[in-house]
């Protein structure tokens, strides 16, 4: 902040050094990711919004199932673990296990909402 | 040799898998064949985690792995075939709190596999970051899913200044998100206290909200558990979770601004908890009585009408009265008249849920209307079933500006010929409102359990057979 008079403070814009240069750091070092985050966005909202109301329940279940995809990172998690590590290695599985369920859980009953809608076409 | 590029490119076609089967989704024909086929690229995504050469930092612990995998898939099987339709809703929460909860698990214990003095910023905010919102997610997906159970009662968890008590407490945990990226020498302690803040700030975000804002918290819910997969994504560097969990936020980002397009309310609104604390539009003129109809005359009105609305609410679901719903849709199409089901895209409590308890109860998916096609249908329509809605069908949304749902977009079931609302009593919706509907000239109550008063009037159409 730059003291202006008694009762004026004018933000300085030439914030923090230190979280420009993290910024510019993260930017540069996860460009291809950014470029993969910001395409990906696009092609949700373009998928997403074709999605009919009629099947808002069963897009929604699917998609939760989808988000199980952490699970990824609960193997990766585990396989690096030390084997002799057992409260890492249990907070992973219960995460794996979690996620797991997840994924199951998720695509199992958006399947059996999907044929319920099927069974009707004649 | 190099092999890890053959893993890669199995996470390449699982994402491909991923995305083919949500563009599926777009017509109810297609979509059971892309669950599967995004079920399959999930599957191949797991394999390729289990194999993925990791060098010398791999320590097998397999048996760990697949233990999780099993127990995992077993209970997610059970509760997937278990789960009755009309508890969809909880469902979901439910599996949405356990994506964020893994979410929030990996940034525990990849923060604290940091170590000290680890000085890069940027690394150390998308592990917070993925905590954050796994935490906030994982506790306000479980806080939803006890609401939609009926075993919290909004009115006991919400302060009366409850919307600056949440921004005080995001700044709160927003400023240790910094901190904590900011250097890693803080000692354990103030990591678990920070995950505690955030799995508070979860329940006390979701706290304030609640019965018919519902289909906006579970969308936005699930959009956090993608943000925090991508975020994680970042963590491990593996692209096919940064492509999963953004289309799953997208996905969950999409849902929320409709739901709250269809209520016109802007996500804030809903956030800071609109409704209940709104005061009541003016109760105009109390001495309005309402008419009540006989199940005979009702029958015998729906009978021969040519056209009618059934319109759905959470009256259904809670009573499980589809399926009763469907003989009388079949029995009156006997009888030659032309029934459609106008669905509003807020009735129930998540998006869709109406369109989902009809499927089955085996009702062909045409006969389902959309708000607009809905309204169409209504100015030539003979009579409307109203099933357990109230505030989808409020005139007052049109006419009285005072009214706090005034210019939500709403089904016009008063242009119909005749209307009948089913209701278990004259209690107001949750908007907490009066509802003038009940008291216009051709509107007719039929008050009772959904489930008994339509079995009663499939009763009384037979008879006229």
């Amino acid at each position: 902040m730059k003291f202006v008079g008694p009762f004026v403070c004018i933000p300085n814009l030439n914030l923090n050094p230190v979280f420009m240069n993290a910024l510019i750091e993260i930017l540069s070092a996860n460009y291809l990711l950014i470029y993969l985050l910001v395409f990906t966005i696009i092609l949700g909202f373009e998928i997403i919004s074709k999605v009919p109301t009629v099947l808002h329940t069963p897009l929604m279940s699917g998609s939760n199932a989808i988000s199980g995809i952490v699970i990824i990172g609960a193997i990766l998690l585990i396989r690096q673990s030390p084997s002799d590590a057992w409260i890492e290695l249990t907070a992973g599985m219960v995460g794996l296990a979690l996620a797991m369920v997840n994924v199951v859980g998720g695509f199992a009953v958006t399947q059996r909402m999907l044929q319920m809608f099927k069974k009707k076409k004649k | 040799m190099n092999t890890a590029i053959w893993f890669d490119l199995a996470y390449l076609m699982g994402s491909v898998g991923i995305v083919w089967g949500l563009k599926r989704m777009s017509s109810p024909d297609s979509a059971g064949a892309g669950n599967t086929l995004a079920a399959l690229g999930m599957g191949l995504a797991i394999l390729a985690a289990i194999f993925y050469p990791l060098g010398d930092a791999d320590n097998g612990n397999l048996a760990w792995i697949l233990g999780g995998l099993a127990l995992g898939s077993a209970a997610g099987y059970i509760l997937a075939k278990r789960v009755a339709m009309t508890a969809m809703p909880q469902m979901v929460s439910l599996l949405n709190g356990m994506g964020g909860a893994t979410a929030m698990i990996l940034g525990l214990v990849e923060y604290l596999r940091l170590g000290s003095a680890t000085t890069d910023f940027g690394s150390n905010l998308t592990v917070v970051f993925a905590l954050l919102v796994g935490a906030v997610s994982f506790s306000g997906s479980v806080l939803a899913y006890l609401k939609l159970e009926g075993k919290v009662d909004d009115k006991k968890i919400t302060l009366s200044f409850h919307s600056v008590f949440n921004l005080l407490l995001l700044a709160l945990v927003l400023g240790g998100t910094m901190a904590l990226s900011y250097s890693t020498d803080w000692g354990i302690g103030l990591l678990v206290l920070f995950t505690l803040l955030a799995l508070f700030y979860g329940l006390s975000f979701v706290a304030p909200i609640g019965g018919a804002d519902m289909p906006v918290v579970i969308s936005l819910l699930n959009s956090f558990t993608g943000i925090s997969a991508a975020t994680a994504g970042f963590v491990y560097g593996n692209l096919m979770m940064i492509v999963g969990g953004i289309l799953v936020g997208a996905s969950g980002t999409i849902l929320t601004l409709m739901m709250c397009k269809a209520m016109n309310r802007s996500l804030w609104n809903v956030i800071v908890g609109g409704f209940g604390s709104v005061a009541a539009g003016v109760a105009t003129d109390t001495n309005q009585q309402v008419k009540s109809v006989g199940l005979a005359d009702a029958a015998i009105q729906l009978a021969y009408s040519k056209t009618v609305l059934v319109v759905p609410g959470y009256g259904l679901a809670v009573a499980q009265a589809q399926k009763v719903c469907k003989e009388l849709d079949e029995l009156l199409e006997a009888n030659g008249v032309d029934l459609r089901y106008g669905i509003h895209p807020v009735a129930g409590r998540m998006p869709g849920h109406m369109n989902v308890l009809l499927a089955e109860a085996d009702v062909p998916y045409p006969k389902l209307l959309d708000l607009e096609e809905a309204n169409d249908f209504l100015n030539q329509c003979d009579a409307v079933v109203v099933i357990g809605a109230n505030d989808v069908v409020n005139p007052a949304a049109e006419r009285d500006p005072s009214s706090s749902i005034y210019g939500m977009p709403v089904l016009k079931v008063w242009q119909a010929k005749n209307t009948i609302v089913m209701k278990r009593s004259m209690g107001k919706g949750y908007a907490g409102i009066e509802n003038p509907l009940f008291f216009e000239k051709n509107t007719y109550m039929l008050f009772g359990d959904a489930k008994q008063t339509l079995q009663a009037l499939v009763a009384e159409v037979k008879g006229l057979g």
